[in-house]
């Protein structure tokens, strides 16, 4: 068995825009449930449609700026679609709600009904959307090695992308830092906690969810879009699982922190490419093919998600006094 | 007690004290009474659970500036009325003023912004926050509780000084300056009484209402904070408080609401109210000939005693009736 190039392989992870795009979404999703409390669980929906927002005006013709600023606007109306009748209600609604509408969505788009836009089951290539970006890099052609990270200067997926998706993650974590530590994060906290005990206080509860409903929304369509600049937008890549791998990545770095979801992202991503590997190198490959390494690798991360819950709660980062569960 | 020269002569050892009760002097000591200058009234406010009907007042005036307490046995309805009036909960029907603004369709948020503030029987002290930050989230006009303001701290900063600085003041006279760095999840169940009545004064009501703020806080410190809660009243605020301590009720209230199977039953002076046939009907059942405010009574011992007798009587009665 090849070490040197497992070890590569998962450090390459480390810094892979994948890794970027989840980190992204788990710090939306931390605005959501580490901050607040709210349960989503369809935060894949985000995803999707920040990542559909994007392709599909892109390959309509809009400059980059503006199919960014799509993706964005697709997020927070879904958010307010979602929010609107929720939010009143008790926290376990939105968690359904959101399971729902984000399957909805991946649904919508891989159906026929838009295949002009959608592209349907089989979505939509990289290439069709990629130039807008691409020609924004300032590098130049080439490749550059950076330790054991060799990549293409400009390739789809190659340095630029990397310094473009992790300096988005980097300008996400220093807003929700500034936002957390403000009175406004503190009025969150709030709620996170008893939602009475804060409309007692005089503050609209309510309006204070659907911004972090929102916020936290936008963050995933970022991320989602980042997942796809890459590769290709597929609906089905971008469903359910995804969902609850950004919840491992989260927990796994510790919910209600400022750089778990970073840690959780890079410990996630290197993990499963250390598993995956070692699976297929060290498991018979007659039995296991890459058909079922996949799924089983997928196991493997629920048992992880259930060990962690059980056993540490507060991620890696997480402080137990401020646990985001219910613990004692 | 009160400064009134025509209430029943307070008991022995009970302090007497200025107080701007004087308003209230003279007026007729029945149920539903107008008040010179109410700040809050209710009318006609009706509330049932199914068939239990939990509250139901026909009219009651809270007069502005003074202390009054709102008594009542258990299941009286006292906390099912004060969710009601601070946007809790929705009544079956009725209508309020506060201050003379309607506010029977208005939400708790609303409600507290607009100078009613309360806290809860069962407290609700936010554990996984510090002590100090609890105490914050009560302050108002804070710039930085908007998201976009948030985002520049020079915003927000100067107000979040000055409300510290007020949070550190109400701490020390709560006893709670030195847990302010901790979670107030950390705190005794008296502890995070006191938070909570601490943190709704943050906020400088117009009027606050608190459910049993003394329940379960050592004596010695009730008495100091029952000072503080008066020299709150001198300032202007009105205080709406439910109380089964009848020492408390009776060494700060200005007036007191007796309530009973979601009615109110009695209104008056303290002296009086507890002299009430109908009080101590409601409280003790009908067979007592004694006097709530009869200082005798007023030792914990004799009251156990009477809730006692009172309980064994009305087991036997339910004994009769099945
Ligand atoms: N949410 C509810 N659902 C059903 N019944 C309720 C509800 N809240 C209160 N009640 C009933 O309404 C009545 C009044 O309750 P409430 O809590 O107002 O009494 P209280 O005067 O505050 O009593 P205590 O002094 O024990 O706090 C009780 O009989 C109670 O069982
Ligand atoms: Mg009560």
């Amino acid at each position: 068995m090849d070490w040197q190039r497992m070890l590569t392989l998962a450090a390459g992870e480390l810094i892979a825009p994948q890794t970027a795009a989840f980190a992204l979404a788990a710090i939306g999703l931390n605005v959501h449930f580490g901050f607040t409390g709210l349960l989503n669980m369809g935060h894949a929906g985000f995803m999707l449609l920040g990542a559909y927002g994007f392709a599909i005006s892109t390959i309509a013709g809009a400059p980059f700026w503006l199919a960014f600023l799509v993706a964005i606007v697709a997020a927070i109306l879904f958010a307010l679609i979602l929010g609107i009748p929720t939010l009143k209600l008790r926290g376990d609604y939105l968690a359904i709600v959101t399971i729902s509408a984000a399957e909805i969505i991946r649904l919508l788009g891989r159906s026929t009904l838009f295949t002009d836009l959608t592209g349907a089951s089989s979505g939509l290539r990289g290439n069709t959307y990629k130039a807008t970006f691409q020609a924004l890099s300032p590098l130049p052609d080439g490749t550059t090695a950076i330790g054991p990270f060799e990549y293409g200067n400009n390739l789809s997926n190659g340095w630029w992308v990397r310094i473009a998706a992790w300096a988005l993650v980097l300008l996400a974590v220093l807003v929700v830092y500034l936002l957390v530590r403000s009175p406004w994060g503190r009025v969150l906290r709030g709620i996170r906690e008893d939602e009475d005990a804060v409309r007692a206080l005089g503050k609209s509860v309510y309006a204070y969810k659907m911004q972090a409903l929102v916020l936290g929304g936008v963050l995933g369509a970022l991320g989602g879009v980042v997942y796809v600049l890459p590769t290709s937008v597929q609906p089905d890549a971008m469903g359910r699982a995804m969902t609850f791998f950004v919840w491992t990545v989260l927990l796994l770095g510790g919910a209600a922190t400022i750089f778990g979801p970073i840690l959780g992202a890079m410990i996630f991503f290197v993990a499963l490419s250390v598993v995956r590997t070692s699976m297929r190198e060290l498991l018979p490959s007659d039995i296991f093919g890459p058909a079922q390494i996949e799924p089983l690798s997928g196991i493997l991360i629920g048992v992880f998600l259930m060990l962690l819950v059980i056993f540490r709660p507060q991620g890696i980062m997480g402080d137990k006094k401020e646990l985001t569960f219910h613990v004692r | 007690m009160s400064a009134d020269p025509t209430a029943a002569p307070s008991g022995p050892g009970s302090p007497a004290m200025a107080s701007p009760s004087t308003a209230l002097v003279g007026l007729d000591p029945r149920p539903g009474v107008p008040k010179p200058d109410p700040i809050l009234v209710v009318d006609d406010v009706e509330r049932r659970f199914g068939g239990l009907t939990a509250v139901d007042v026909e009219h009651l005036e809270v007069q502005r500036g003074v202390i009054t307490a709102l008594i009542g046995p258990n299941g009286a309805g006292k906390t099912t009325l004060f969710n009601l009036v601070t946007g809790f909960d929705r009544p079956s029907s009725g209508s309020w003023t506060f201050d003379g603004r309607s506010m029977s369709n208005v939400n708790a948020a609303k409600t507290s912004r607009a100078g009613m503030v309360r806290t809860f029987q069962l407290t609700k002290a936010l554990s996984r926050m510090t002590v100090l930050d609890n105490m914050r989230l009560g302050a108002r006009d804070q710039p930085g509780e908007n998201m976009l303001a948030a985002l520049a701290r020079p915003l927000w900063r100067r107000r979040e000084q000055e409300i510290t600085a007020k949070a550190d003041e109400l701490l020390v006279r709560f006893k709670l300056d030195h847990l302010r760095d901790e979670f107030a999840g950390s705190l005794s169940g008296g502890q995070r009484k006191l938070l909570e009545m601490a943190r709704a004064l943050m906020s400088d009501p117009v009027m606050v209402m608190l459910d049993e703020p003394m329940a379960g806080v050592n004596p010695a410190l009730t008495q100091s904070l029952l000072g503080h809660v008066q020299a709150l009243r001198d300032e202007g605020m009105t205080v709406l408080f439910v109380e089964h301590d009848m020492h408390m009720v009776r060494h700060i209230s200005d007036w007191v609401v007796v309530m009973a199977e979601g009615r109110v039953v009695a209104e008056g002076p303290p002296e009086g109210v507890m002299a009430d046939p109908a009080v101590i009907d409601a409280y003790l059942g009908a067979h007592h000939d004694t006097d709530l405010g009869d200082d005798a009574l007023l030792a914990d011992e004799v009251i156990e005693q009477l809730e006692h007798e009172a309980q064994v009587e009305e087991e036997e009665h339910h004994g009769k009736q099945s």
